[in-house]
């Protein structure tokens, strides 16, 4: 059995920390300033110049960073390094169809790498695990980057990704997999499967699951357990900061997960008035990232809601705890761990010609998995006589929005004024999913 | 020689034919033919009726979204072979049908087929050329 990595920085008294965090932020600030335009711009806009930066406390002064910042800049204006330096982009869906892209040096995939190998080290994971990555590879930063960080570990990686299921059991029984990363559903539909081709859990090594990209709740957490007769820890990260790795559960504490605050400094705002709220209180979360090169951000409002527990854990870290996030300031839905904003429904929508921008997006949760059902007006328009001609108008739908988004849905059609309008701002969505 | 008729849309849920029944005969509206097409989430309902923009005004007017378009009635003895006829005409003219229906006139004596072809002007043409008869809206109606 290996050693459980405690590095030295996560047990830092926190004003040992907190200056750590200060020379990062000034210095962090200062280039953003003198290298990107967008940042120096908002930053005159609020009459605020770098060096004004002379507490943790003067972050409130510098403007905030939102998703429509990184629309405005696509794909690469809110990089600070020439592109010849950037060794690799991820994207994530936009609001309106742009993805949101970002990009790391050979220095931010080290660093990443290394945030994550810590993150793994919180939920016990050593040098001498099999990895079971069931994250996605691609564009979405799960799979890469729990990869590298493994790696990074010295762990062995089995880079399965998502899909095939039966596969995967035999896998990992036949690997020894001790460790499972995977959405918390996706781990519940293998457990699932596991049953369907006589699989026990008995018969596998696992150990612990490390499961994000997807809200899930503490019944869901009780289910994989015992399920898969694992533990099952939480894990938080998000493109804009740098994936997974920005967070994550010790397997000793009571609530919350750890912030690698001395690479990601967070903040919890009201989401009404966007003044920072003291430890303890919920709101949004923001972060700044403090190390990275190619696409540092500063104060990027994440619409997850949260709280930040700084009392020391159990574990003997100092790093401050951010609770299971518990909600949305904005619309987002997350299907089966993909980012999905009605607006990118609208826009598929309008996009297509005599089809009336009057829809609801169903949400449910079918065995494990989710389900997600568009319900369209017919109108006179794109009304025929014909079934082909209909059918083919929701295969059309079905697949322009499972190109632009990546989730395949079920398109349905109804008849006209059925769905709801309610004054003002209609309701889009119908989340029946109980998390 | 085309003869109007309505396609009304219809999601699977009960009563809905009933209620557009129940619309047509408030305003006095006859039905002479009518079928459904249904798939697992929605069907398409067809009719043939004697006041063909009145029925869409008022289903229009109750919400449904409705659609004119125009279908081919063919008048055949009421006998064996009376559809087998007209089908082998179908298939001998290259003719693509995309969907059709049926119903029996009061006297009894001959059924009227009504046909939805892809290329309407070359199925009158073809149907015509073959010796079949075809009906056109008044006479439909007045049957």
């Amino acid at each position: 059995m290996n050693m459980m990595r405690v590095e030295e920085i996560e047990t830092l008294p926190r004003t040992g920390l907190e200056s750590i965090q200060l020379q990062r932020l000034q210095r962090l600030v200062h280039r953003v300033y003198e290298t990107v335009a967008p940042y120096r711009v908002k930053m005159d806009a609020a009459g605020v110049k770098p060096d004004d930066i002379q507490s943790l406390a003067d972050l409130k002064k510098l403007p905030f960073t939102t998703k429509d910042d990184l629309r405005d800049n696509y794909p690469f204006g809110l990089f600070t390094v020439p592109m010849d330096d950037v060794v690799r982009v991820h994207a994530s869906s936009g609001t309106t169809g742009k993805p949101t892209v970002v990009g790391y040096t050979r220095g931010d995939i080290e660093m990443w790498a290394s945030v994550m190998a810590r993150a793994l080290s919180m939920a016990g994971v050593t040098k001498g695990d099999m990895i079971h990555n069931a994250y996605g590879y691609g564009l979405f930063t799960g799979g890469l980057g729990a990869h590298y960080g493994a790696e990074y570990l010295g762990a062995t990686v089995i880079p399965v990704s998502g899909g095939n299921t039966k596969r995967q059991i035999t896998i990992m029984r036949d690997f020894g997999s001790t460790v499972l990363l995977a959405t918390p559903s996706y781990a519940l539909n293998l457990a699932d499967a596991m049953i369907d081709v006589g699989v026990h859990p008995e018969e596998l090594k696992l150990r612990v699951g490390i499961h994000g990209a997807e809200p899930w709740s503490e019944n869901m957490r009780e289910e994989v357990e015992r399920k898969l007769g694992i533990r099952a820890v939480d894990i938080y990260g998000l493109s804009e900061v740098i994936g997974p790795g920005v967070a994550m559960e010790c397997l000793e504490t009571d609530r919350g997960m750890h912030i690698l605050e001395d690479h990601f400094l967070p903040e919890i705002v009201d989401p009404d008035t966007f003044e920072p709220l003291p430890y303890g209180e919920s709101g949004e979360l923001v972060f700044t990232t403090l190390t990275k090169e190619a696409f540092p951000i500063i104060r990027y409002r994440t619409k997850d809601l949260s709280r930040l527990i700084v009392e020391p854990c159990k574990c003997g870290r100092t790093l401050v705890r951010m609770e299971k996030v518990t909600g949305r300031t904005d619309d987002m839905l997350i299907i089966r761990g993909v980012n999905v904003f009605p607006s990118q429904v609208e826009h598929v929508l309008m996009g297509i010609k005599g089809v009336e921008p009057h829809y609801q997006i169903e949400v449910n949760r079918e065995g494990n998995l989710d389900t997600m059902a568009v319900l369209v007006e017919v109108s006179d328009q794109v009304f025929s006589d014909e079934v082909k001609v209909l059918e083919n108008l929701t295969k059309k739908i079905q697949v322009e929005i499972k190109d632009l988004l990546g989730v395949t849905c079920k398109v349905k059609l109804v008849e006209p004024r059925t769905i709801k309008r309610s004054e003002g701002k209609a309701q889009r969505v119908i989340d029946n999913r109980t998390l | 020689m085309r003869v109007e008729q309505i396609a009304v849309f219809l999601e699977n849920k009960s009563g809905r034919l009933a209620e557009i029944t129940g619309i047509l005969a408030e305003n006095e509206i006859n039905i002479r033919a009518l079928s459904v097409a249904d798939t697992a989430d929605f069907g398409i309902l067809r009719l043939i009726v004697n006041k063909v923009d009145l029925a869409r005004k008022v289903l229009k007017e109750n919400g449904f979204t409705v659609g004119k378009t125009n279908v081919i009635a063919v008048e055949v003895p009421d006998q064996a072979g009376g559809l087998a006829g007209v089908l082998k005409t179908v298939e001998t003219e290259g003719l693509n049908v995309e969907y059709m229906y049926a119903f029996v006139n009061k006297t009894g004596e001959n059924a009227v087929l009504i046909f939805r072809f892809d290329e309407m002007d070359k199925a009158i043409q073809s149907l015509q050329k073959a010796g079949l008869t075809l009906l056109s809206g008044e006479q439909v109606c007045a049957l």
